[in-house]
């Protein structure tokens, strides 16, 4: 005699957390008296034992820092915008920029040498700025020419012109990471740091 | 609840164009979105890049997430759809119009031998790991999805349904079908 398919349905709501006091008592007593369903209760039971201790799996360590690498860098244009929008008062500063354009250009090509703005707590190795593992820098850094690593804390800003960061998953900087790369953001760098110190 | 905030919290930064932000849920994430992939394509090669991808692709369409929705559903659904877009590229034929029929079981795993450990037990020897995940293989895309986040990622009804834009009542139906099918490769071991 074939079983009714309600039986199966009700075993699978069983699995599933979500069955009916009534139904699971029926469920209960059919299995009690039917081998075969009994049978194809406890495959089904034992099935979703073992898909659930399937070993958890983990990515490889650097995945994280693999995304970021790969992640497309923010356009130029669409960040000088943003931080207009955001800065409404200041652009008429922009204005007086341009007209030190000229200049800003003059020592964005004459400024060819390392230097780093800070030598509190962190290892310079060839034309690399490290934060340590375990370090913090307490104020902003800036990098010229050079790089910086980070694997320990800044406190502060980090900007680096002409060069590249690299934070390590572990890293921390509490404030802005600016890389300045192009002469764009050099000009923007410089337009910042005019405003901001004529706000202070 | 603190997560939520977390979450939120990264999210604003992220849409406002912090970076860094991004490494934090990156973190939060990878290992779910990464077992997610490999259970899907069963390649741990294949699961890395279609993980990273699925974050990529999280990052560039972050203006277009909806917080009407968790962060970590619209996360899934990036990745299954991904790992679903992988496998029909792999292999365009097999799974599309498979259907999970009635009794008959596979032949093949049928001839695995058996043996009367508790499932705990068995589960530690590298060979079960395997059977059990080319028996997901073997399901059809359309019941590995659910069973997939059901059992690998243990997330509920209610979310596998947001998941994958699918009535509750679908989910649950998949469900029943991808665990029929599994029991005939597993159910005998
Ligand atoms: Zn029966």
């Amino acid at each position: 005699m074939k079983c009714p398919d309600q039986i199966i349905e009700w075993m699978h709501d069983y699995l599933d957390g979500d069955i009916a006091p009534d139904d699971e008592k029926r469920l209960r007593e059919h299995l009690q008296h039917c081998s075969a369903c009994s049978q194809h209760f406890n495959s089904l039971k034992k099935t979703v034992a073992f898909i659930q201790y399937a070993s958890p799996l983990a990515p490889p360590a650097d995945f994280t820092a693999n995304v970021m690498a790969k992640l497309p860098k923010e356009k130029q244009r669409v960040r000088a915008g943003r931080w207009l929008k955001n800065h409404p008062v200041l652009t008429a500063a922009s204005l007086f920029a341009a007209l030190t354009v000229g200049s800003l250009f003059t020592t964005w090509n004459k400024e060819q040498q390392f230097s780093v703005s800070t030598r509190e707590n962190v290892i310079i190795h060839d034309h690399t700025v490290i934060v340590p593992k375990g370090e913090t820098v307490d104020g902003d850094i800036v990098v010229r020419n050079g790089s910086i690593k980070i694997e320990g804390k800044v406190n502060g800003d980090v900007t680096v012109i002409h060069g590249e960061k690299y934070l390590a998953s572990a890293g921390q900087v509490t404030g802005d990471v600016e890389e300045i790369n192009e002469m764009f953001d050099w000009i923007w760098y410089n337009i910042k740091n005019a405003v901001k110190a004529m706000l202070e | 609840m603190i997560m939520e905030m977390f979450v939120k919290k990264h999210i604003k930064a992220i849409q406002k164009g912090d970076q860094n932000a991004y490494a934090e849920i990156v973190e939060l994430y990878k290992d779910k979105v990464y077992r997610l992939c490999y259970r899907m394509l069963g390649n741990r090669h294949e699961a890395e890049d279609a993980a990273q991808e699925a974050f990529i692709r999280a990052y560039v369409n972050i203006h277009t997430y909806n917080p009407a929705m968790k962060f970590s559903s619209w996360l899934y659904r990036i990745a299954t759809n991904l790992s679903i877009d992988k496998l029909r590229k792999k292999k365009p034929d097999m799974y599309l119009d498979e259907e999970v029929s009635g009794t008959d079981g596979l032949t093949l795993y049928s001839q695995l031998p058996s043996n009367d450990a508790s499932p705990e037990e068995t589960v530690e020897s590298l060979e079960l790991q395997e059977t059990v995940q080319r028996a997901i293989e073997k399901l059809p895309e359309k019941y590995r999805s659910v069973i997939v986040l059901k059992y690998m990622n243990d997330l509920s009804l209610q979310e596998i349904s947001e998941i994958l834009d699918l009535p509750i009542g679908t989910v649950k139906t998949r469900i029943h079908r991808g665990r029929e099918a599994l029991r005939k490769h597993l159910g005998h071991l």
